[in-house]
């Protein structure tokens, strides 16, 4: 076998004639289904792909995609984000976090709005450049917004590990840490769901394994395909999701086998399992309260934790979505996103 | 932000547990304290924020890739 060039890892998995050969043997297989298939994925990055590609429109009408709760950014209630603009507003913070969260509205406006008010509020690439910013600013306290799925919270685990080792002791943290599984639950708790089989997300499975989906085959007799990021990746899951229905099965596949194992990195695991624990409940934007959807600090490190130090200082008034917003029945197949009337109008992120 | 990118490991920095990595022609040094197992020049990874999160499975990838090539080329077939 020649050897596997760099390139080979994006072209290859783009490929217009493997996506056009994959959805034409989809289509085959689709006149079989005896009802429609309503496959979520759960992550951003797949929605991103179907849109860009537009896998949408190479696939007959009877499936469809549901764009799942798995945007650590979209579903950042705006309670969230005021206690993030109030800890920018404290004299020497500097709030750093990673550079999508800055766009999203609180009740008050967006951080880029605060910063443009004056706040010290910097966007980052890589958590460990939080490090760099504490050393250098000895006489301010430094907090990490933290945000992200499974994905994100080694990171955020790392960089807590090595501010302990390095006693840099001017940086804390608030975290927002959220988990894919309880969202799954909340999707699926609705009698009136129209989900029917599941896309996994790519990164989060590297970190978790495919492992953490059983549940969800299991509970709710629905597929899971763990799939990659790519356009073949993603139609390649759609055929098995199609296979499995038309054979009546309901299993965890893992099409995404060159990233993703069983187990997933156990190193990563275990540097989450070792700072962080589970939070009670957690709001989410569009689906409200999820019981154990969150994760925060160990008592062992409430040292560094934003929310107890500056408790006082944080609004903790709950933010009601719009009333307009339709996210929970989007979020459940009840209703597409330009049926919501705010949709690309009042509800879309401003400008920097 | 979720979307992590293949990259290959050109340098390794093991006195600071990082690894310099090229992403089609961009080099960066990136973080390797989530990983176990040691990485060697020339191995896929993907990128995280700062951190390389795993090692590609490049036989994996190739198997796909040569499955691919398969359909296309009975696709090819068919047409012609």
């Amino acid at each position: 076998m020649p050897e596997l060039q760099l390139k080979q890892l994006y072209d290859g998995f783009r490929d217009p004639r493997t996506v056009a050969e994959l959805a034409s043997q989809i289509k085959q297989l689709a006149a079989k289904l005896e009802e429609p298939v309503n496959v979520m994925e759960v992550c951003g990055g797949h929605t991103h792909t179907i849109m860009k590609y537009g896998l949408l429109q190479l696939l007959p009408d009877n499936i469809e995609f549901i764009h799942g709760p798995g945007c650590p950014v979209c579903i950042m209630p705006k309670e969230r984000i005021d206690q993030a603009a109030a800890l920018a507003q404290i004299p020497d913070v500097i709030l750093v976090t990673l550079g999508d969260m800055i766009r999203v509205p609180g009740s008050e406006g967006s951080l880029a709005q605060f910063r443009a008010k004056g706040c010290d509020i910097r966007p980052i690439y890589m958590p460990l450049d939080a490090l760099k910013i504490a050393q250098e600013n000895p006489d301010k306290t430094v907090v990490y917004f933290a945000i992200g799925f499974e994905t994100s919270t080694p990171m955020t685990a790392v960089l807590l590990e090595q501010a302990e080792k390095l006693g840099i002791n001017n940086l804390l943290f608030h975290i927002n840490h959220v988990l894919v599984p309880p969202a799954i639950d909340a999707v699926m708790a609705d009698p009136e769901t129209r989900v029917n089989a599941f896309i996994g997300p790519s990164h989060v499975s590297v970190i978790t394994g495919s492992q953490i989906y059983q549940p969800t085959v299991d509970n709710y007799h629905t597929p899971v395909v763990v799939s990659g990021f790519e356009p073949v990746d993603v139609m390649q899951s759609i055929l098995s999701i199609v296979k499995q229905k038309v054979e009546g099965r309901c299993e965890l596949e893992n099409q995404y086998e060159r990233a993703v194992s069983y187990k997933g990195n156990e190193a990563a695991q275990q540097k989450v399992n070792q700072y962080f624990t589970v939070r009670p409940s957690f709001r989410w934007r569009g689906l409200g309260p999820i019981p154990n959807s969150a994760l925060m600090l160990k008592p062992e490190y409430r040292h560094r934790d934003a929310e107890l130090k500056y408790g006082e200082r944080l609004p903790v008034k709950e933010i009601d979505d719009h009333k307009a917003c339709q996210c929970g029945d989007i979020l459940r197949g009840k209703a597409k996103p330009q049926d919501c009337k705010v949709f690309g109008r009042g509800c879309t992120p401003k400008p920097r | 932000m979720c979307l992590s990118i293949p990259s290959q490991v050109v340098e390794l920095h093991p006195e600071t547990q990082s690894v310099t990595v090229d992403t089609l022609g961009v080099k960066r040094t990136v973080s390797c304290h989530l990983m176990e197992e040691p990485l060697a020049v020339g191995d896929y990874v993907l990128i995280h924020i700062g951190f390389v999160m795993n090692k590609i499975d490049a036989d994996s990838a190739a198997e796909s890739l040569a499955l691919y090539k398969e359909i296309v080329e009975k696709m090819e077939a068919a047409d012609a």
